[in-house]
């Protein structure tokens, strides 16, 4: 499966948020997300895709798509 | 309310006045000396918030919630229409808070690690967060606080939101309590206190308080959450009114951990002590909601607590045990059992105490046995009593339609 459709996926499990309404360019903001809901999110990536991601990246992730491309590099 | 025999106050009352009981026996802890529990079924939280907020609470948080949201509608106060949100403030008690949230988390650090362990584990289990969320649905900034003082809990919230409006700090409280206990490791903690029944080949008949043969607890979940406000308020939007708080007494038996003071001094002195408030004699008194909790100790101490503050007068009240029925709710007793009080104040009606089958000559007094009785109460005191010594009653008195 696509990263993004499994990050897709994770927040919309966590958050209870229709899929459909997550984009590339869809920001923590749009959906409400609180710090501890992002920090929930990314552990939830970590154990996903196996990798640790540092608490310096974490903020500079802000949208979908920012979170896609640095899993994508980490794994590639 | 939500209690292990209704999910409404009018389940709740209705099958209070059935004499059913909601002990049952319970898988998970078929290992367990004690294998019977009064659980809340057919709960769902998503009925009262959204599924996304479920995830981030415990389920004594759902509870706190659910019962906050049925007060709130029951009261039929509309908090737009109050004056001040600033002056609305919410006080709800839990013995354990979160212990549920904690064992599964426990569970995540031992298998996988500190990175694991979810950022809500805190905000999740932390006993205040209960009286947190209901503040923040409502947009409630009065005073907000908890008691933890176990099995007493929900009482003394009551007691506390009840001197917060006296002292002017406030004008309406939610207040009551919530809890959750039926986890693995709160189970087997108070299993190996032996203070719960081990009646398991008879659930329904194992909380017997007052009976000869009574052998402990059974632990239960719950919430009550009771809307209190200044008489001023309650009369201006012609409200319905259960009832009057009128004296709110405490004390401490400075004795034993989990055994209670063998003269009953913790539990004379906070009856004592409403009463005083109240300015009433004890002879004033008709119904007592007891603490009553099925355990060899407390139903005997109790009893002649009541004794020796109501002298002969005691064996002219009527006493029932609502833990009958719905078992012990721990930090939630308290409030699910002032309501049970109310409710017999506003109906003339007392739900009995269940399974009193064969006389303690210890407890020689009128405990409502099996069937309702039927009876004009003007006075009535709901008592708790917690590990740890800790004792409380609040005395409530019909309201008669004027201010006094």
């Amino acid at each position: 499966m696509e990263v993004l459709e499994i990050v897709k996926g994770l927040i919309s499990e966590q958050l209870d948020i229709d899929e459909e309404q997550l984009e590339m360019k869809t920001t923590f903001e749009d959906i409400d997300a609180d710090s501890l809901d992002v920090v929930e999110l990314v552990m939830a990536l970590e154990e996903e895709f196996n990798l640790e991601i540092a608490d310096e990246e974490v903020e500079k992730i802000k949208t979908i798509g920012d979170i896609v491309s640095y899993i994508e590099k980490q794994i590639a | 309310m939500i209690t292990p025999i209704g999910l409404t106050k009018e389940d709740y009352w209705d099958n209070l006045l059935k004499g059913k009981s909601g002990i049952r026996n319970v898988e998970k802890f078929k290992d367990y000396a004690s294998q019977i529990a009064a659980i809340v079924e057919d709960f769902n939280p998503e009925d009262y918030m959204e599924k996304r907020d479920t995830k981030k609470m415990d389920r004594f948080t759902h509870f706190a919630l659910a019962a906050a949201s049925m007060a709130l509608s029951d009261a039929s106060l509309d908090l737009n229409k109050v004056k001040d949100r600033k002056r609305v403030g919410v006080i709800i008690g839990s013995g354990t808070g979160g212990i549920g949230t904690i064992e599964t988390q426990l569970e995540i650090l031992k298998e996988k690690g500190p990175r694991r362990v979810s950022p809500f584990l805190v905000p999740m289990m932390i006993a205040n967060i209960a009286s947190g969320y209901i503040s923040i649905f409502y947009g409630i900034q009065g005073p907000n606080a908890t008691i933890v003082t176990a099995c007493a809990s929900g009482t003394h919230a009551l007691g506390e939101a009840f001197r917060i409006i006296k002292r002017g700090d406030a004008d309406v409280m939610f207040a009551g309590g919530a809890e959750a206990p039926l986890t693995s490791v709160a189970f087997a903690g108070f299993s190996a206190m032996r203070a719960m029944s081990t009646r398991n080949s008879e659930p329904e008949k194992a909380s017997r308080p007052f009976d000869l043969h009574r052998d402990g607890f059974i632990i239960g979940e719950g919430a009550g959450v009771l809307i209190l406000e200044t008489l001023e308020n309650a009369l201006a939007r012609k409200a319905n009114i259960y009832g009057e708080i009128a004296g709110y007494g405490m004390s401490g038996d400075a004795y034993h951990l989990t055994t209670p003071d063998p003269q009953g001094e913790g539990a004379y002195l906070c009856m004592k002590r409403a009463l005083e408030d109240a300015s009433l004699p004890p002879e004033s008194v008709d119904y007592i909601n007891a603490h009553g909790t099925s355990t060899q100790y407390n139903d005997r101490i109790e009893t002649l607590a009541i004794k020796r503050l109501f002298g002969e007068h005691a064996y002219k009240l009527a006493i029932s045990s609502t833990k009958s029925m719905i078992g012990h709710l721990l930090g939630a007793a308290g409030g699910v059992e002032m309501a049970a009080t109310l409710l017999s104040i506003k109906k003339g009606i007392i739900p009995p105490t269940i399974n009193y089958e064969y006389e303690d000559p210890d407890c020689d007094l009128f405990y409502v046995p099996n069937k309702p009785c039927e009876k004009l109460i003007g006075v009535a005191i709901s008592n708790s009593f917690g590990f740890g010594g800790t004792n409380a009653c609040l005395l409530v008195k019909a309201f008669n339609g004027s201010i006094a």
